[in-house]
């Protein structure tokens, strides 16, 4: 079953310059109880973004119309928490396809990874320098290649590199999934329980 | 070069390695519950695969279950369909689960080891971060998503990145009133809620040594808390003696032979790890938390550390934390009232921990302005705490016992700490509204919760003890 292809994308990004967003911020346990991968991005950060009598808090980044685009830019140690992975469901459905921090929590990266979404991990000078262009000028556009693996910020032509397992980025690029590899190798997996039950 | 006690174990997983990628790794154990299981069997129903190896796979409904009147229908629908989904999915695929209201029905990571179906030196996976309570047994344990659930029922398989090893070493004696909570939530004060991300760690030194099994799945447990990935400690006599006799445990010719395996499971002298971290038991003193990550947490005599001793960059993110908490730079912890007492969890929801705090309340009443909930880890746990009295001395302190859930640690069902009250909590994570809506949590030890429990306040277990 494909996951949702990624090679390139220009985009202004939303800023939530937080530490240690976690996996209870991004959709609260209550939110948990559907059966189905669909429609948690309207939950996405849903006790920040939303008062107790369900009303939007205009404070918070996601209700201000200035800041939209295809980019999350976190703080640091992003996804920390549980292993949801409705966490990494709910921003892919609210529409992000790339999520920028100086450090990510494995497992949210690993979820991130099989659901089509990008998490591109930057020094904390260049998060520095994402976050103030954004409070510069809120349409700032920034340019990811996952091809080439650079992430620029358009205003300042500033680019940096970052890393990505070689394997994941040719499965984003092609939209592969695990499953379908490893049921590619299930010879393998049998001779494997057949010498251990020896 | 020696092999630490990990890559033995995960070398004797791997089935294939991808160029430049992650390892293929065998999964001898997957524990499955109802909240991050339905889309991964939607997923394997779509594409037309059955479980693979149904036998290595376990189910129990935890998350999202009430802990009261557990043996009439779910009042909440959505619980109730996604608790009835497991139960159809386990039915169609033929894995074995202990539904609601089946004596050995728990917290997946309680039923585990109590069902003997956690062994040394298996690899197990589970939908859930907790999942490194394992590692207490020598296990490589670790939390996954569920696309990887669809993973391994599909193929018994995961793709996974090898982490790297940390090892983290502490000596020395235990001060009385310090457990193995304190210990842990003072190792993750120390190296932050990031500080072992990308790690694999292994627990050594006598501290972990002279704890009981119990004990060490509670360090375990809380790897994640520091973003590991899992953690640790070599198998020993105390491993074997906890194992042997479970439902799921080798027997007979089987168990000689386990055992001659299992004894080889340690790290060699000569082994390298990529950290080394090493800290002094009589530096640990009963521990809380202040903050909204297990990370801010301080001595329980001590106080909230001032804005000026954090680097400048964690400031905005401490003052959200304080101003979330109501707390301030500097505050002294002891004396701060409380409004709930929760003991239950994953991490510390077991019949020692029940123990430990009927053993403190027996006699005493809990304060008037406390609300105190009790929830079993399991079934099995609940019914040895009525045979051994703990739930008449809780009763007669006046704490409400629960039946068995992950409850108030993540308040997915009815028990929620409502919002702006303070809950101490034995559980695991103390983030923002994690135990309801604009919940306030600090983490501790159950006996530093009996403590609160009794006198409605933040005080040091130590100081009831001695009188």
């Amino acid at each position: 079953m494909a996951i949702d292809k990624f090679r390139h994308t220009i985009s202004t990004a939303v800023p939530l310059p937080i530490e240690n967003v976690d996996t209870d911020q991004i959709i609260p346990a209550r939110f948990l109880k559907a059966t189905t991968r669909d429609g948690f991005g309207e939950n996405l950060f849903r006790d920040w973004r939303y008062d107790n009598s369900d009303q939007p808090i205009p404070d918070f980044v996601l209700n201000n119309p200035i800041y939209r685009g295809k980019i999350l830019v976190g703080g640091k140690n992003f996804g920390c928490g549980s292993s949801r992975e409705h966490a990494a469901w709910a921003v892919g459905d609210y529409g992000f396809k790339v999520v920028v921090s100086s450090f990510f929590a494995d497992i949210f990266k690993n979820n991130a990874l099989n659901n089509g979404i990008l998490p591109i991990t930057v020094s904390e000078d260049f998060l520095a320098q994402i976050f103030s262009e954004i409070e510069k000028d809120p349409d700032v556009k920034f340019e990811v290649n996952l091809e080439s693996q650079t992430f620029k910020i358009t205003s300042t032509a500033v680019e940096t590199d970052f890393d990505i397992n070689p394997y994941k980025k040719k499965c984003l690029l092609n939209g592969y999934d695990d499953i379908d590899y490893l049921l590619s190798i299930s010879d393998k997996i049998e001779t494997f329980e057949t010498a251990r039950a020896e | 070069m020696g092999k630490t006690l990990f890559d033995k174990i995960w070398d004797a997983h791997v089935i294939d390695e991808i160029e430049g990628g992650p390892s293929v790794l065998y999964i001898d154990k997957h524990l499955i519950h109802e909240v991050t299981s339905p889309q991964a069997f939607n997923g394997i129903n779509k594409r037309g695969l059955k479980v693979r190896r149904p036998e290595r796979t376990v189910a129990t409904p935890d998350h999202n279950v009430p802990t009261i009147d557990q043996h009439l229908p779910i009042k909440d629908k959505l619980s109730k369909y996604q608790v009835d989904k497991l139960t159809e999915n386990c039915e169609q695929h033929g894995v074995e689960l202990y539904g609601l209201n089946h004596p050995y029905q728990g917290i997946v990571h309680v039923v585990g080891p109590q069902m003997g179906i956690t062994q040394p030196g298996m690899t197990m996976v589970c939908g859930d971060s907790h999942t490194s309570t394992h590692g207490a047994f020598g296990t490589i344990a670790f939390g996954i998503g569920t696309s990887e659930v669809e993973m391994v029922l599909a193929t018994q398989c995961i793709l996974q990145p090898k982490p790297k090893k940390m090892r983290i070493t502490v000596n020395g004696s235990l001060k009385n009133g310090v457990t193995s909570k304190d210990v842990i939530l003072y190792i993750i004060s120390e190296i932050s809620a990031s500080g072992a991300t990308g790690f694999f760690v292994e627990y050594a030194g006598e501290v972990f040594r002279s704890m009981s099994m119990e004990a060490r799945m509670t360090v375990c447990n809380m790897s994640i808390e520091m973003g590991a990935r899992g953690g640790l400690i070599a198998p020993d006599q105390k491993t074997f003696d906890y194992v042997e006799g479970r439902e799921y445990a080798p027997k007979g010719t089987d168990w000689d032979k386990a055992i001659a395996k299992w004894t080889k499971l340690n790290t060699d002298a000569d082994a390298v790890f990529d950290e080394e971290l090493k800290f002094d038991a009589a530096d640990i003193e009963p521990m809380i938390t202040y903050g909204t990550n297990p990370g801010m947490g301080v001595g329980i005599t001590g106080s909230i550390p001032s804005v000026g001793d954090i680097s400048s960059k964690e400031v905005p993110s401490f003052q959200k934390s304080l101003e979330y908490m109501g707390f301030k730079d500097g505050d002294v912890m002891i004396g701060k009232k409380v409004d709930y007492v929760f003991v239950g969890s994953c991490t510390n929801g077991r019949i020692e921990d029940l123990r430990s705090v009927a053993d403190f309340v027996k006699g005493k009443k809990k304060a008037d302005n406390i609300t105190a909930w009790i929830v079993p880890g399991s079934k099995q746990v609940e019914k040895q705490a009525i045979k051994e009295g703990i739930v008449d001395v809780l009763e007669e302190a006046g704490f409400k016992m629960r039946q068995p859930g992950c409850s108030a640690c993540l308040a997915m069902n009815d028990d929620k700490v409502p919002k702006g009250k303070y809950a101490v909590s034995t559980s695991n994570r103390n983030f923002e509204g994690r135990q309801g809506p604009g919940s306030r949590t600090l983490l501790a030890s159950p006996l530093t919760a009996a403590a609160v429990a009794i006198t409605g306040k933040i005080i040091d277990p130590r100081t009831i003890l001695q009188n």
